[in-house]
């Protein structure tokens, strides 16, 4: 199956999800287009106030899979510059699909309230060439 | 269109006028050899020549139960920013608190002593009436509730003094929103009034991506601010980012206010979202609160920042920060 095919599966399955997952109000998993087929996973735990591991490197065009999972409570896993929005609730894997199309340094945050330490629940990622 | 800076607006920032006036009235002593040309017409308003006939103040970020490096004083500058208040010539008959009224604790028992603070401080504040939003740290973790059991609803809107006062919470989500549910609200709330209707909407968060990767933005600011849009003549006052911001968008004014905890450093060259350190020789610095003053109309608003001073701390230092201020007033007018 061609790449592009591939992406207008996923991008569909994706989009159904984020509408359906809307509608009950949970916040859509974003993005993404796949630029390779058999992206790397990467797996990221998040606990109160930390992600481990709390800085990835990403190559620009190469997609990846960001494996999420909360050994507590809720967390949030936000960046606006590579554009993806969810929440890592507990009791699961949630999964990013991304390719980043901009190189540089990346904070991400958790943007769901957990507690006095929240401020500072960052992790970076690394975008290189 | 998006613009960092109007003076000649609907709601214009006047500079610091009123800080000497805030001084001058609650420290007297400390204006005695100020000769700004600022403090003439600071004077003048506290002699009447001047009054306002429509004026309250916003306070921001108490973070009532935080005790830290960045701010070992607790809640001094929140008990100055009552005393100030107090000692106003003019005093204003609304107070309002753009949220972080206490500081999030792992005990809810531990919360709510500091709720209780919060009121015992904040009840000090003589005949003016009290209204709040929550922030992050009062409703994030329980969707509000302890909050509504002190502090009364998360949202809600009144008139005061012919100004139509609209509270959002954009908080108790735990996420940084507001809501479909409310916005609807809102824009009901909004559709009896003209268009020309002097609004004043007050939350904790920016509802615009002011800096994202701080956290400081509110998800859909822009479905709320498209609702105040058909409005020509919409101020919002929030707080969460501890210092001070303005931006406009389309007619719609937007101003952070200080906070009355610890500062947090510029966006803009900052490296990363640290409190700024705590300075013993200036311990309110970057702290404030603000006051509102305008025609019952509300077609002519001025925010002026005040600042706060403490008997222990003033002396040279605080005549230094009066006359500094002075002499910016002087530039500005």
């Amino acid at each position: 199956m061609k790449t592009s095919t591939l992406n207008k599966i996923v991008n569909t399955i994706l989009l159904a999800g984020v509408c359906e997952i809307g509608l009950i109000g949970v916040p859509p998993m974003i993005n993404l287009t796949l630029a390779n087929e058999n992206p790397k996973v990467i797996e990221i735990t998040a606990k109160k106030f930390e992600f481990t591991p709390n800085e990835i490197t990403l190559k620009r065009g190469q997609s990846v899979i960001l494996r999420l999972t909360s050994t507590d409570r809720v967390h949030g896993f936000f960046s606006k510059a590579l554009k993806f929005d969810t929440d890592i609730p507990t009791g699961k894997t949630t999964d990013v699909a991304i390719t980043p199309d901009i190189v540089g340094d990346f904070t991400i945050i958790c943007d769901h309230y957990c507690g006095t330490g929240h401020g500072d629940m960052k992790m970076k990622a690394i975008v290189v060439e | 269109m998006e613009t960092k800076f109007d003076r000649r607006s609907f709601l214009r920032v006047s500079g610091t006028a009123l800080s000497v006036g805030a001084l001058y009235t609650v420290f007297p002593a400390l204006t005695r050899s100020a000769g700004a040309a600022g403090i003439t017409r600071t004077l003048a308003e506290l002699n009447g020549e001047a009054p306002a006939p429509f004026s309250f103040i916003q306070l921001s970020d108490t973070h009532v139960g935080f005790n830290g490096p960045p701010d070992p004083l607790g809640t001094k500058a929140f008990a100055s920013a009552v005393a100030t208040i107090n000692g106003l010539k003019n005093r204003p008959d609304l107070v309002i608190v753009t949220g972080d009224l206490t500081h999030d604790a792992d005990s809810p028992d531990e919360h709510a002593k500091r709720f209780r603070l919060f009121k015992e401080i904040a009840g000090k504040i003589g005949g003016a009436q009290l209204k709040v939003v929550p922030g992050e740290n009062d409703a994030g973790l329980d969707g509000g509730d302890m909050f509504r059991e002190f502090m009364g609803p998360t949202h809600y809107s009144f008139d005061h003094r012919g100004v139509h006062f609209i509270a959002l919470d954009n908080v108790s989500a735990g996420r940084p929103v507001v809501g479909a549910q409310q916005i609807a609200w809102m824009k009901s709330d909004l559709a009896r009034f003209p268009k020309t209707a002097p609004i004043i909407v007050f939350t904790h968060r920016p509802l615009f991506d002011l800096k994202p990767e701080w956290d400081w933005s509110t998800k859909d600011g822009d479905d709320v601010m498209n609702a105040l849009a058909p409005y020509e003549n919409v101020t919002v006052l929030y707080g969460h980012i501890h210092r001070e911001n303005f931006r406009q968008t389309g007619t719609t004014k937007m101003y952070a206010a200080r906070s009355l905890i610890f500062a947090f450093p510029d966006p803009a060259t900052a490296l990363a979202k640290k409190p700024l350190p705590f300075d013993k020789a200036h311990p309110f610095k970057g702290l404030g609160i603000r006051r509102v003053n305008g025609k019952a109309d509300g077609s002519e608003l001025q925010i002026e920042e005040v600042e706060l001073a403490m008997a222990e701390f003033s002396g040279t230092v605080g005549m230094d920060q009066m006359i500094k201020h002075g002499n910016a007033d002087a530039r500005d007018e």
